[in-house]
């Protein structure tokens, strides 16, 4: 139960984060796409359960859950939406374009599938390098139809790279469903481990499962036996981009987006909480912790200043 | 009708592709979302409902991959379009592009043909930042085989498209986000039919040629405005065709005034403004007064905090004020800091309508 409360903690804490932007973005002043990660949690704290702050984490467009789970810095994410110097990138990269270093999450970028191959670049130098560190790399089930990711499998399974891809399927891109983009009978996992990535697919909204099935992936690539592929089966509850709800577009069937929102993965993992013996008030106060670390971080991001566009001519080369 | 209808630049889009996938059997139009709810911000809406779906589509998240079957159907005989939500995307499909679609015609000597058009949408404000508004218009137009559109106006843009659509070569048209919602009268609407000018005169003038396409039309339109009551009489030209051999009008008003500047909505080095001014230079260099001037985008990354990207565009005011100082004439109080913005709607925006994220 200890590490269900674990799990909850950390998932809570990204929910209450994206539903504080949410939120708070109409007041305009957080001004760049954000991707939300509402809905999605399990998978990012199922999977760093399993890293220690020296594995590397890459992620993509819909990053906040994988940075905050990776032990990335609140304060600085939302000082970024903000656009402030205290930002993680200092103002220049905004929600799509993420990094803590300190906590081993190198960077998400906003191009689909463009960060994948950069995971398993980092892989190489950890094998070359004989570092005792492994890579993850997020992305969604759209990156799947790029060719940046079999050019990245194959060539993980080539050279036997400590590389975990995780791949969120959440049966969308933007508006798209899976079935304008792949054939019905696809199984992401059996095309994976085809290439040669020992891959497996779980339920993304059962934190559990997503921990138990990566603490097994990853033991087989801290053992040199090669990349792996986890497939979180999940749902984004809100619109693609931006903090609203967008099921009046009638993009997705009603019970479809019923089924899903009856599996909150949040909720699931309180239900059992519940059902294990934790009590209502443990919950409640973690909720409030939570909530008191947020509000801290939007009253910092708010007050921070802007950075100074004298800059902006730094760093074009190397400094 | 009324002749004070009004009709949008995202609406003359789509009715150019309506008009062409009717006069064109064979035509097919795909792109990630271009059967969404959305519709790619309105300028495809209806035309799977009208031409149905096997001609008219999404597609996987595979730009490279599609790019080339896009040209393989078209090698085929079947017309193409395909439309991208920002030319950032598109950059995955460079090698289908420039080293088939662009030189397939050259290279098995005119045997076969690439009717591809792609369209590219620039994004612009509301922290699209670094990966999500770049301008590569320069990098197109420097591949032989290969044309470049960049419309400006309601009045033309159906035209424009409608014949690059039909053109037997690949196109690259290239939309400004902050166009789409551009009015205009319908009755003003160039006819489908009618050959696009590569070069529009937008305002005579004889004493200064201010030469811009895409977004930077509307800036230098406003500039010249503002120009006129400081006195200077400017001629405004939109190079709506990226092609030297087509802009006779830029020369012949530069010859006329003897002053040229170029205003670029992309960075400044290596850019069209670059070769517009070249190919002024070489053209025209003994009627020149001064040196010619650009102002386009800086040669650094597009940050993403509204803070930094005050001073990122060029707008009407520092158009004014490069004028005004390569004339040595003293600039009125209103435009000194140009750089600033005045207008009380944040910079990042083109108008209230837009409230983000995309
Ligand atoms: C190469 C490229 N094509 C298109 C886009 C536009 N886009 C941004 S996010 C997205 C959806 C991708 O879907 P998926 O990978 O499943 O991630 P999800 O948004 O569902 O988390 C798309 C198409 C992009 N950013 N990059
Ligand atoms: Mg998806």
């Amino acid at each position: 139960m200890n590490s269900l409360l674990e799990h909850y903690q950390n998932m809570l804490r990204i929910r209450r984060v994206e539903e504080a932007i949410a939120a708070r973005y109409s007041e305009q002043q957080m001004r760049c796409p954000t991707h939300l990660s509402i809905g999605q949690e399990a998978a990012a704290v199922g999977v760093s359960a399993s890293l220690t702050v020296k594995d590397k984490a890459y992620s993509s467009h819909r990053a906040h859950a994988h940075y905050l789970a990776k032990g990335g810095s609140l304060d600085a994410l939302i000082a970024e939406l903000y656009g402030k110097q205290t930002g993680c990138t200092g103002g220049r990269g905004g929600s799509m374009h993420l990094t803590d270093l300190s906590a081993g999450f190198v960077a998400s970028t906003a191009i689909v599938g463009n960060s994948i191959p950069l995971a398993v670049g980092n892989a190489l130098h950890q094998q070359v390098q004989k570092l005792d560190e492994i890579s993850v790399t997020y992305f969604g089930e759209g990156a799947t139809e790029e060719g940046a990711f079999y050019e990245s499998a194959n060539f993980a399974a080539l050279r036997k790279l400590p590389v975990l891809f995780v791949c969120e399927n959440n049966r969308y891109s933007v508006y798209s469903p899976l079935s304008v983009r792949q054939p019905e009978s696809r199984s992401i996992v059996a095309l994976a481990n085809a290439i040669g990535l020992n891959a497996i697919e779980v339920d993304g909204n059962d934190v559990e499962q997503v921990a138990a099935a990566t603490a097994e992936l990853v033991k087989g690539i801290r053992n040199g036996d090669g990349p792996a592929l986890i497939e979180c089966h999940t749902y984004r509850h809100r619109e693609h981009c931006g903090p609203n709800f967008d099921d009046d577009l009638g993009y997705r069937p009603e019970d479809e987006v019923a089924h899903w929102l009856a599996r909150d993965p949040v909720t699931l993992l309180q239900q059992k909480l519940l059902d294990l013996g934790a009590s209502a008030q443990q919950l409640e106060a973690l909720d409030g912790k939570i909530g008191s670390e947020i509000a801290n971080a939007f009253e910092l991001a708010q007050v921070a200043d802007f950075p100074n566009p004298d800059d902006n001519e730094r760093f074009v080369y190397a400094e | 009708m009324q002749s004070n209808q009004t009709t949008t630049f995202a609406e003359q889009i789509n009715q150019a592709q309506h008009q062409a996938m009717q006069d064109d059997p064979a035509m097919l139009a795909f792109g990630l979302g271009i059967s969404d709810p959305k519709g790619i911000f309105g300028t495809t809406t209806g035309l799977a409902e009208s031409f149905g779906h096997e001609r008219v589509f999404d597609m996987p998240t595979a730009e490279n991959g599609m790019t080339g079957i896009g040209i393989g159907a078209a090698l085929a005989g079947s017309r193409v379009l395909m439309t991208h939500q920002r030319l950032d995307f598109f950059l995955l499909a460079m090698d289908q592009l420039v080293n088939n679609a662009a030189k397939w015609h050259y290279m098995f000597n005119g045997q076969m043909k690439v009717p591809l058009t792609i369209r590219l949408i620039i994004g612009r404000g509301w922290g699209q930042g670094p990966t999500h508004a770049q301008n590569l218009q320069s990098w197109f137009a420097h591949i032989p085989g290969l044309k470049v559109i960049t419309p400006s106006k309601t009045d033309a843009v159906a035209a424009q498209l409608y014949s690059a659509i039909m053109d037997d070569s690949p196109v690259i048209f290239i939309e400004h986000r902050w166009l789409h919602q551009q009015q205009c009268e319908t009755s003003q609407i160039k006819p489908l039919t009618l050959r696009p000018e590569p070069v529009r005169v937008h305002k005579t003038g004889a004493d200064y040629t201010i030469v811009a396409n895409s977004y930077m039309v509307l800036e230098s339109l406003i500039a010249a405005r503002k120009l006129a009551e400081l006195g200077i009489d400017a001629e405004v030209l939109e190079t709506a065709e990226l092609e030297p051999a087509c802009w006779q009008p830029v020369y012949q008003s530069v010859a006329k005034t003897g002053r040229l500047l170029v205003c670029d909505s992309a960075h400044t080095s290596f850019s069209v403004a670059a070769e517009i001014i070249s190919s002024v230079t070489e053209r025209c260099f003994g009627q020149l007064k001064q040196a010619p001037l650009r102002l386009g985008l800086p040669d650094y990354p597009e940050p993403t905090s509204i803070a930094l990207t005050k001073h990122f565009y060029p707008s009407a005011d520092s158009i004014t004020k490069k004028v005004m100082m390569s004339l040595q004439r003293e600039l009125p109080a209103s435009i000194q800091d140009a750089d600033e913005h005045h207008s009380t709607r944040p910079h990042d925006v083109p108008g209230e309508w837009f409230k983000g994220p995309f």
